[in-house]
């Protein structure tokens, strides 16, 4: 199915309100690139179950759940494939950025885990449902979430001494 | 008459064993908490990120062009195909041509070093089983696919060498001469190899139907590469979503088939491997036979500037999986936000369901079919 297929059909099925918009990136006079549908962040769940049992979408594949620090806001991104009908679906939520919070699909796909953890970790996005949301790259007592944009490098000792 | 008390039964809770980080079966800097009650694992939780540098975050201050070493040090056994995805993600963000002779070569050294990331992988499995001969015979093939890689790159480890637009040298008739003779002994060695190992009985006995892996769950987790194919799912990217000039090769793509017990367990695991060295072999003699004349380098930008806000996900076969990049641009030199999704990491996130209740010994001989690279778990 194309991507704006997928958006019709998801927009059809869960509203205007909640399904919010198909966007493709790139520039229009340089060239587009990856498609991706907005949708509503509390609506997160329902749709990634719509979309991994409906047999016209058919998404079993939970490829990779990236998070992005924007200025406005913070954004996970949910990349799906389907290995039954081959097909890409690119999702994503946006969330506050004073305390984050996304609702997990680590039920929906146990491959969810890693990815929420991992997004945890490094960018302090909170997965609400998660069934064991704690650092997984860094250690338990490490302060700050790395990724974010405006996070200030610990200092350490030995940098110092090589003059970082 | 004095009854004496009859003793309390024994309150036994499980005991917390530490595989690793320095551990010669973990492949790594991996910590494995094993929760044993006697001799049975109950829980053994994978612990990672001892080799984390935040690549990501690196990747946010440096150029383009200038993040190809770093790739290197991902999953630093396939180099080359590192390299290579983070090339073609690249090329696609900013719409850069790639010459057909740079695709050859691409193609080359890609499944070159497929040959040697997977001897590494069935060699060490034998050597976390007892057996140490087969080691030293697949590393012993393994030099003569990095003397190669050597006479191109410079490098024996990590490369630098698929560039974006191409490669950073042409290949040479040496190179080509050593291929050939490569190509000329190491089916046989690989049959020799099996004998060594995959049809040993022993072998056999410790690695069939254990820790088998169903088609089902191995998809849920996101497992990729040949440990999904081993599970019984025909999928590869190089067939199935072809990129680069792979439509142009004719190769078969092995799955599992429970030859020695259940389909996806240890041994399909470790058999998989063997197969696809076979199917690589069959690439690189159509790929040296077809080299096409040419330049090695396409035309690109002293400066990329990709376009404002585009987005692109580019994901290829690596030996280990589906390694992918996420990347965004915001128009200027460096990438806005990168993304690495490492077959390893989404691998390794099964071990904690799969090796429930397995033997301590069964979980040594699980890990070792997972093939994982630290440096791509923890990037």
């Amino acid at each position: 199915m194309e991507h704006i297929d997928l958006y019709n059909l998801l927009k059809e099925r869960f509203g205007e309100e909640t399904v919010l918009e198909h966007v493709v990136t790139g520039d229009p006079a340089k060239g587009l690139r990856d498609p991706f549908i907005l949708i509503r962040c509390e609506a997160l769940p329902d749709i990634c179950e719509f979309l991994k049992t409906d047999e016209r979408t058919r998404f079993d594949l939970l490829h990779c759940i990236s998070a992005v620090d924007r200025p406005e806001y913070f954004e996970s991104v949910y990349h799906l494939f389907s290995m039954l009908l081959r097909h890409w679906a690119i999702l994503k939520v946006r969330t506050a950025k004073t305390d984050p919070h996304v609702p997990s699909v680590a039920r929906i796909w146990p491959a969810a885990d890693w990815h929420e953890r991992e997004a945890y970790d490094l960018m302090g996005i909170v997965y609400d449902g998660h069934p064991n949301l704690k650092r997984i790259l860094l250690p338990d007592e490490w302060e700050g979430h790395p990724l974010r944009k405006d996070y200030t490098f610990p200092e350490h000792e030995h940098l110092r001494e090589i003059g970082l | 008459m004095i009854t004496p008390a009859q003793p309390k039964p024994l309150q036994g809770e499980p005991l917390v064993v530490h595989m690793g980080p320095q551990h010669p079966s973990t492949h790594g800097v991996l910590r494995v908490e094993l929760h044993t009650d006697g001799e049975v694992v109950e829980r053994a939780i994978p612990n990672i990120g001892y080799l984390h540098r935040c690549k990501e975050k690196i990747g946010e201050s440096i150029g383009y062009d200038a993040y190809v070493p770093y790739t290197d040090r991902m999953d630093y056994l396939a180099a080359m195909n590192n390299n290579w995805t983070w090339a073609m993600c690249v090329e696609k963000l900013a719409e850069i041509e790639v010459p057909e002779r740079a695709e050859y070569i691409r193609v080359f050294v890609g499944e070159l070093n497929r040959i040697a990331s997977h001897l590494v992988a069935v060699g060490t499995y034998g050597l976390d089983l007892g057996a140490f001969t087969p080691f030293l015979h697949a590393f012993r093939e393994r030099e003569m696919t990095l003397d190669i890689l050597e006479e191109l790159s410079g490098g024996r480890l990590c490369f630098g060498y698929v560039r974006i637009g191409g490669v950073a040298e042409d290949m040479t008739a040496r190179a080509m001469d050593m291929t050939r003779r490569f190509l000329k002994q190491f089916r046989a060695k690989l049959d020799s190899f099996n004998e060594l190992l995959s049809f040993n009985h022993i072998f056999i006995k410790r690695t069939a139907n254990i820790g088998a892996l169903s088609g089902e769950q191995a998809i849920a987790y996101g497992i990729t590469g040949p440990m999904l194919r081993a599970s019984g799912v025909d999928w590869d990217l190089r067939r199935d979503e072809p990129y680069s000039i792979y439509n142009r090769f004719e190769f078969d793509i092995p799955v599992g088939q429970g030859l020695k017990g259940q389909v996806g367990d240890n041994w399909d695991r470790y058999w998989i491997r063997i197969r696809e060295m076979y199917e690589s072999t069959r690439i690189l003699e159509q790929v040296i036979d077809g080299f096409p004349e040419g330049s090695h380098m396409g035309k690109v930008p002293a400066v990329l500037r990709p376009p404002k806000d585009a987005e692109v996900y580019v994901r290829t076969e690596c030996p280990r999986g589906e390694l992918a990049f996420y990347m965004i641009s915001d128009g200027s030199k460096v990438p806005f936000r990168l993304k690495a999704r490492g077959p390893s990491f989404c691998n390794l996130s099964v071990f904690e369901e799969l090796t429930r209740d397995m033997l301590i010994a069964d979980v040594v001989a699980t890990l070792g079919t997972f093939d994982v690279v630290m440096g791509e778990v923890d990037r």
